[in-house]
């Protein structure tokens, strides 16, 4: 058994800096499949940018990301759009395209892959639109005429499209209110039981955190503080995750999910 | 939680990794004698890849034998595309014989209660005349809409006259840089061009006649009357015109544009009608600019084809082209320029916050500018036509 077969995501000796701007210092994380792993860290850690960095969106200065054992930076075209096929990712924003209807936005990465015929693609996506809890009856309506919750939910439904093995959702309850999320987190919690899914998430919500992540990374200092699960993680000694997980939200959020603290 | 089970049993995670088999189908024959189908392997979007259309044909075949015993529990592993291939091939219900395993059944089931896509609208039946009337209206719209916006920034004026110290002129002064500064350089280089080509084209003919000394008038009348005027308005219009389109279809886009509204900052006030004015000082400078350096593209080109020295052609300038052409496109400048600014604003206020409408409002704003630049000049050709002219 190689690593590459056990783990989804590898990100080794990672660096990155904006000029001499430091964001990140010698970063080693890995995903293993069938995993949920929580990013976490103050606004500015590089969360978004480390994120951004696996999907290949941004270079790191130094180090590599390998994605199914895979370098996302090095490999050819060909590579890369087979690991791309494999990939979900939702944005912070949901990203979706606002030139395109509902139906479209998320039949579009199926009818690239040039091997679904139209009634196949029709009949995906109203799964995937059923699987959302979105109602048929908005599929045809542009991004600009939604709200935000249903926004999020079809930019997943898009980011599933390709029944992807590996998920990356950018603060993925950011922007909803406390009951929306927790169907957000329902749902994620059923595609599981349903597929087999790996996700790495970049969240500040304590709820949604506690309720799905299997592992949790902090970023703070430019440095990986810690790794492990939820308990592993509290018992960090390090000012931020004293009043990230143990300050009075902490506490509450943490409670209510069963954790004793 | 059953077919978690099964597919941790049946499929190892680190081997999902190779490529997975592909599905198989095989005929058997069933223990009470019946005809079966076996299908095997994966029946996964990325197992089946480029087999989809094969695959689908070959069972729609075998989907017309309504007596044949289907048998999926022998899949690996099967996805909602894997479901959505059979489905449709058994075309859009369940088959008579079939024997499923749990996690099947729900992806099955949910199939079958999935709705169809609602169907678009129909098209009018007299959607000519539709298409039509709704262009006149919004016609019309654009006309009101662009007569109010202009009312509006004299209101502001006034206003502005009353309380001198609210004047924006920051942002003037960034658009008189924006607009006319950098603009300097474009202009300068399609101004030189033009000034060479003409020049050019009318020594030759002058040349037949023996009229060489009149390329002084042709130059200086076209080029400072029209020529001038005309370039820099286009390329002001497509320049600056856009880039201001596009400004404020992304701050729309960004929400900038409530931001402001809540602050109590009207946009006319502070966005409209300084890029208005700075353009409408901007403009009749570029065009002063554009016009000198095309006079001196033909200079360059009369002095190498009739060898009319720079000396004599300036000397003669005055005489042939009288003092109220430089005024004429200077004034069409400034009617062009504010022209220009107003349109570019109207559009970009108009955008909303989605990328096509960004697109379509920019590429508008420019044809519309043009295309109200050139009827500006034919105005002023028209009231203008003794005024100038010898």
């Amino acid at each position: 058994m190689t690593t590459s077969g056990v783990n989804a995501v590898e990100v080794e000796d990672l660096h990155s800096r904006f000029g001499s701007h430091v964001i990140h210092e010698d970063i080693n994380l890995s995903v293993k499949r069938g995993e949920v792993l929580g990013l976490v860290g103050s606004s500015g850690s590089g969360k978004t940018v480390l994120l951004r960095q696996m999907l290949g969106l941004e270079m790191p200065s130094q180090g590599s990301v390998r994605i199914f054992g895979q370098s996302v930076h090095k490999s050819d075209r060909s590579e890369l759009q087979q690991i791309r096929n494999r990939c979900g990712v939702l944005f912070q924003k949901g990203a979706l395209f606002s030139a395109l209807s509902v139906f479209d936005n998320i039949a579009l990465p199926m009818r690239e892959l040039h091997t679904l015929n139209e009634t196949m693609v029709r009949d995906l996506v109203m799964l995937k639109l059923e699987m959302v809890e979105i109602g048929s009856q908005h599929a045809n309506k542009m991004p600009a005429e939604l709200s935000g919750g249903m926004i999020k939910r079809i930019a997943l439904a898009r980011a599933m499209a390709l029944n992807p093995e590996l998920l990356f959702l950018d603060e993925p309850t950011s922007g909803l209110d406390p009951v929306l999320s927790e169907g957000f987190v329902n749902l994620i919690q059923a595609l599981r039981r349903e597929l087999t899914l790996t996700i790495v998430m970049a969240t500040h919500d304590l709820d949604t955190l506690a309720a799905l992540s299997d592992r949790v990374a902090v970023l703070a200092d430019q440095r990986l503080l810690a790794l492990g699960n939820l308990q592993e993680v509290m018992s960090t000694k390090h000012p931020f995750i004293t009043k990230f997980f143990l300050g009075d939200r902490g506490k509450k959020a943490l409670g209510s999910n069963g954790y004793i603290l | 939680m059953f077919s978690v089970s099964i597919k941790a049993s049946s499929i190892p995670m680190s081997e999902r990794e190779p490529i997975q088999s592909s599905m198989q189908i095989s005929r058997t024959t069933g223990q009470g004698g019946e005809a079966c189908l076996l299908l095997t392997g994966s029946c996964t979007l990325s197992a089946l890849g480029r087999r989809m259309g094969d695959l689908s044909d070959e069972l729609a075949s075998y989907a017309s034998d309504p007596n044949l015993h289907w048998d999926l529990t022998k899949i690996d592993q099967m996805d909602d595309v894997g479901a959505v291939l059979l489905w449709r091939s058994w075309g859009g219900s369940r088959p008579e014989y079939l024997s499923i395993r749990p996690d099947q059944e729900r992806l099955f089931s949910r199939l079958g209660k999935a709705p169809p896509l609602p169907s678009l609208p129909a098209r009018e039946p007299l959607w000519i005349a539709v298409r039509i009337g709704g262009g006149a209206i919004l016609l019309w719209e654009h006309l009101t809409s662009i007569v109010i916006l202009a009312g509006q920034l004299l209101l502001d004026m006034k206003y502005l006259i009353a309380h001198p110290a609210r004047i924006p002129w920051r942002e003037i002064s960034a658009n008189l840089f924006r607009t006319g500064a950098q603009a300097l350089g474009i202009t300068a280089l399609v101004g030189f061009l033009i000034g060479v080509v003409l020049s050019y084209l009318s020594s030759k003919q002058l040349q037949m006649f023996g009229a060489d000394i009149f390329i002084i008038n042709i130059l200086g009348m076209s080029i400072i009357r029209e020529l001038g005027p005309m370039l820099a308005a286009i390329l002001v219009a497509g320049r600056s015109g856009s880039s201001m389109t596009a400004q404020l279809g992304v701050m729309r886009v960004n929400e900038e544009l409530d931001a402001l509204t809540v602050m109590g900052i009207p946009h006319s006030l502070r966005l409209v009608l300084p890029k208005v004015i700075g353009l409408g000082i901007a403009m009749p400078l570029v065009v002063m600019w554009t016009s000198a350096i095309a006079l001196m593209g033909g200079m360059v080109v009369a002095e190498l084809q009739l060898g009319l020295s720079y000396q004599f052609f300036l000397h003669n300038l005055p005489d042939a082209v009288p003092l109220a052409n430089l005024w004429l496109g200077l004034s069409k400048g400034v009617v062009c320029g504010m022209i220009i600014a107003l349109i570019a604003c109207h559009f970009g206020l108009r955008i909303k916050s989605d990328t096509e409408s960004l697109g379509i409002g920019t590429t508008n704003s420019v044809v519309t500018a043009i295309t109200v630049v050139i009827i500006i000049d034919a105005i002023f050709a028209v009231i203008f036509s003794d005024v100038g002219i010898r």
